[in-house]
């Protein structure tokens, strides 16, 4: 697959410092998440994409565009959600959404239509005629998202798209967002700080750290590495377990006070432990399915 | 992606050209601008002072109708159309668009980066030089629409009605007309947004508009009087424009000033508004 948004040792500096440092990975999912701490660069480089930000070295594409030399048809292609509060109050969500599709290119009559119907997509049609000033944070959001999407972009970027929704309006825009990514008509760049957002919408993700790359991590692909491995608490004679257990294919290491995490082999049926444990008359208090959680991807990738 | 449907789908019709983007803004200022009862009453009162100069041309062309009132011809050989006629216009019709300009220039940069729309309106294909040519185009049309438009209007029913001769003679006047006035408005559009571009309340960009000349004539009367100097009427705004369009209008200038320095004045003033202006008006506020 090509690659959506390649980055070939992006350097980013204000005055004497780096903001950005040498980064370099190309992202081809249909979802990318963007993690980071405060101040990891995820902003910067978001505002780099978008031309904002001049790079000090390297260079960077989207879609194959350059971002230095093509920028003008790259925001053509893309839709951009602020993280911080963007809109003109003293427009109607309509005129603000239509006003907004228009200046993408859109004729005004197809602008008016698309605004209308993005704004009934988010959920906003019965407000659309209220001014923007006396919207609710969490419509404020929504009509942020309905100005990204009107144009019908290629690669929309969400920064910190759930930003103070309350836990319904926050289901509301995860599903959206997995709505959006569905049509596979377009590509969602999602920074945020929850992670529980990221790992419910993203395929894959990208962590920065003091403006360099810590990790990156294809979340599909350790979703599936990670289906089969298991945690069990057990009381008994353990290591003489865990030796049959390797006997028969498991990765197997002991954590203490009768504690053992296991990798199984593919073919392995979990009626193996129950009925190994039984022989040996060990008792099994707990297992557990687990997996790498985005959370501990995170950890680790901070610890780095 | 019918409303119906609540689905999302892209968009793939046609795009509009590129060139022809920064009208938008104008556009939607507009609709806005017009809503308010009070610009629309004023703006009709920008027409008055015209309204009356094309009575007065009229009869100073057609002294058989004062006649025709009783009115005797001595009186009616005062009624001469001479450029000072034109002069008074543009010092009139100034003072109109200052104060509209005072009205609607702060409302149109400000509102955007309250709120922070900046970074919406550069994430697409639309540049910073689009969206102040736009912003720009909403004053100097209303400015124009009330300044050197009825300006050559007048000139036209003057010419009308004295004939070819006179045209000849005075062609130069609408040179001036045009010229003077773009020039005022230029300085007054890029004043009030620059202004508007820094100072975000809407008030008081407005209030601090009508300072930039009242505090200035001040201050630059106490500077000469002071000094001992004439320099200081360059920071008198209205008598820079004074002596330009005394310049223009072939008219005795008692300012103190020179031409070339009220036009220097005038392009220092415009490069402080666009440099303000440009540091301003971006997609993100750089935080030092």
């Amino acid at each position: 697959m090509d690659p959506v948004i390649e980055l070939a040792g992006l350097s980013v500096r204000f005055g004497n410092r780096d903001i950005l440092h040498n980064l370099r990975v190309a992202l081809s999912g249909r979802t990318i998440g963007l993690l980071g701490p405060n101040g990891a660069g995820k902003s910067t480089l978001i505002q780099t994409l978008l031309g904002f930000v001049p790079l000090s070295a390297g260079s960077a594409n989207i879609f194959g565009h350059d971002i230095r030399q093509q920028t003008s048809e790259l925001r053509a292609l893309i839709g951009y959600m602020p993280e911080n509060d963007s809109f003109i109050a003293n427009l109607t969500a309509v005129s603000f959404v239509r006003m907004m599709g228009e200046l993408a290119g859109l004729p005004h009559d197809a602008a008016l239509e698309r605004a209308h119907e993005v704004l009934f997509y988010v959920g906003l049609g019965e407000a659309r005629y209220r001014l923007l000033g006396t919207y609710s944070l969490g419509m404020k959001q929504l009509a942020k998202l309905a100005q990204a999407i009107v144009h019908g972009p290629r690669l929309l970027i969400l920064d910190e798209p759930t930003n103070g929704l309350d836990p319904p309006a926050r289901i509301r825009m995860i599903r959206l967002i997995k709505e959006m990514k569905q049509t596979g008509s377009m590509h969602i760049v999602l920074c945020s700080h929850l992670l529980r957002d990221v790992e419910e919408t993203c395929e894959e993700v990208l962590i920065l750290k003091q403006g360099r790359i810590v990790h990156y991590s294809n979340l599909e692909e350790e979703r599936r590495a990670n289906k089969r491995f298991v945690e069990l608490e057990t009381v008994g004679d353990e290591k003489d377990f865990a030796g049959a257990l390797t006997a028969l294919g498991c990765e197997c290491v002991g954590t203490g006070l009768g504690r053992l995490k296991m990798v199984l082999p593919a073919e392995f049926e979990l009626r193996e432990i129950y009925r190994l444990a039984a022989d040996r008359d060990l008792q099994l208090r707990r297992l557990n399915y687990r997996r790498d959680t985005l959370e501990d991807i995170f950890l680790k990738a901070m610890e780095a | 992606m019918a409303v119906y449907k609540r689905t999302y789908a892209a968009y793939e019709g046609s795009l509009t050209p590129t060139w022809s983007r920064f009208l938008i803004l104008p556009r939607y200022s507009f609709a806005r601008l017009w809503q308010s009862r009070f610009l629309v009453m004023f703006f009709m009162a920008c027409f008055f002072y015209p309204l009356g100069c094309i009575g007065y041309i009229y009869l100073a062309n057609n002294l058989s109708v004062l006649s025709s009132f009783g009115i005797p011809a001595p009186l009616g050989n005062v009624l001469k159309v001479q450029p000072s006629l034109f002069l008074y216009f543009c010092w009139v019709q100034a003072a109109f668009t200052y104060l509209l300009t005072a009205f609607i220039g702060p409302s149109l940069v400000s509102p955007d980066l309250v709120n922070g729309a900046m970074p919406l309106y550069f994430c697409r294909p639309f540049s910073r030089t689009e969206y102040i040519a736009g912003k720009m185009s909403v004053l100097v049309f209303l400015l124009s629409m009330v300044t050197w438009v009825p300006g050559l209007i007048l000139f036209t029913i003057q010419a009308s009605l004295a004939g070819w001769e006179w045209t000849k003679a005075n062609l130069w006047i609408a040179g001036s007309l045009f010229i003077g006035l773009m020039v005022w408005i230029l300085m007054l559009s890029l004043l009030a947004l620059a202004l508007s571009a820094w100072v975000k309340w809407k008030i008081a960009a407005g209030g601090l508009l009508l300072g930039v000349f009242f505090a200035g004539a001040g201050f630059g009367t106490a500077l000469n009087s002071v000094m001992r100097t004439t320099y200081g009427s360059l920071l008198n705004l209205t008598e820079v424009m004074f002596t330009i369009w005394s310049k223009l209008f072939r008219w005795p200038s008692d300012t103190g000033i020179s031409v070339e320095a009220s036009w220097i004045c005038v392009g220092v003033v415009c490069a402080i508004c666009l440099w303000l202006l440009i540091r301003r008006v971006r997609a993100f506020e750089v935080v030092k």
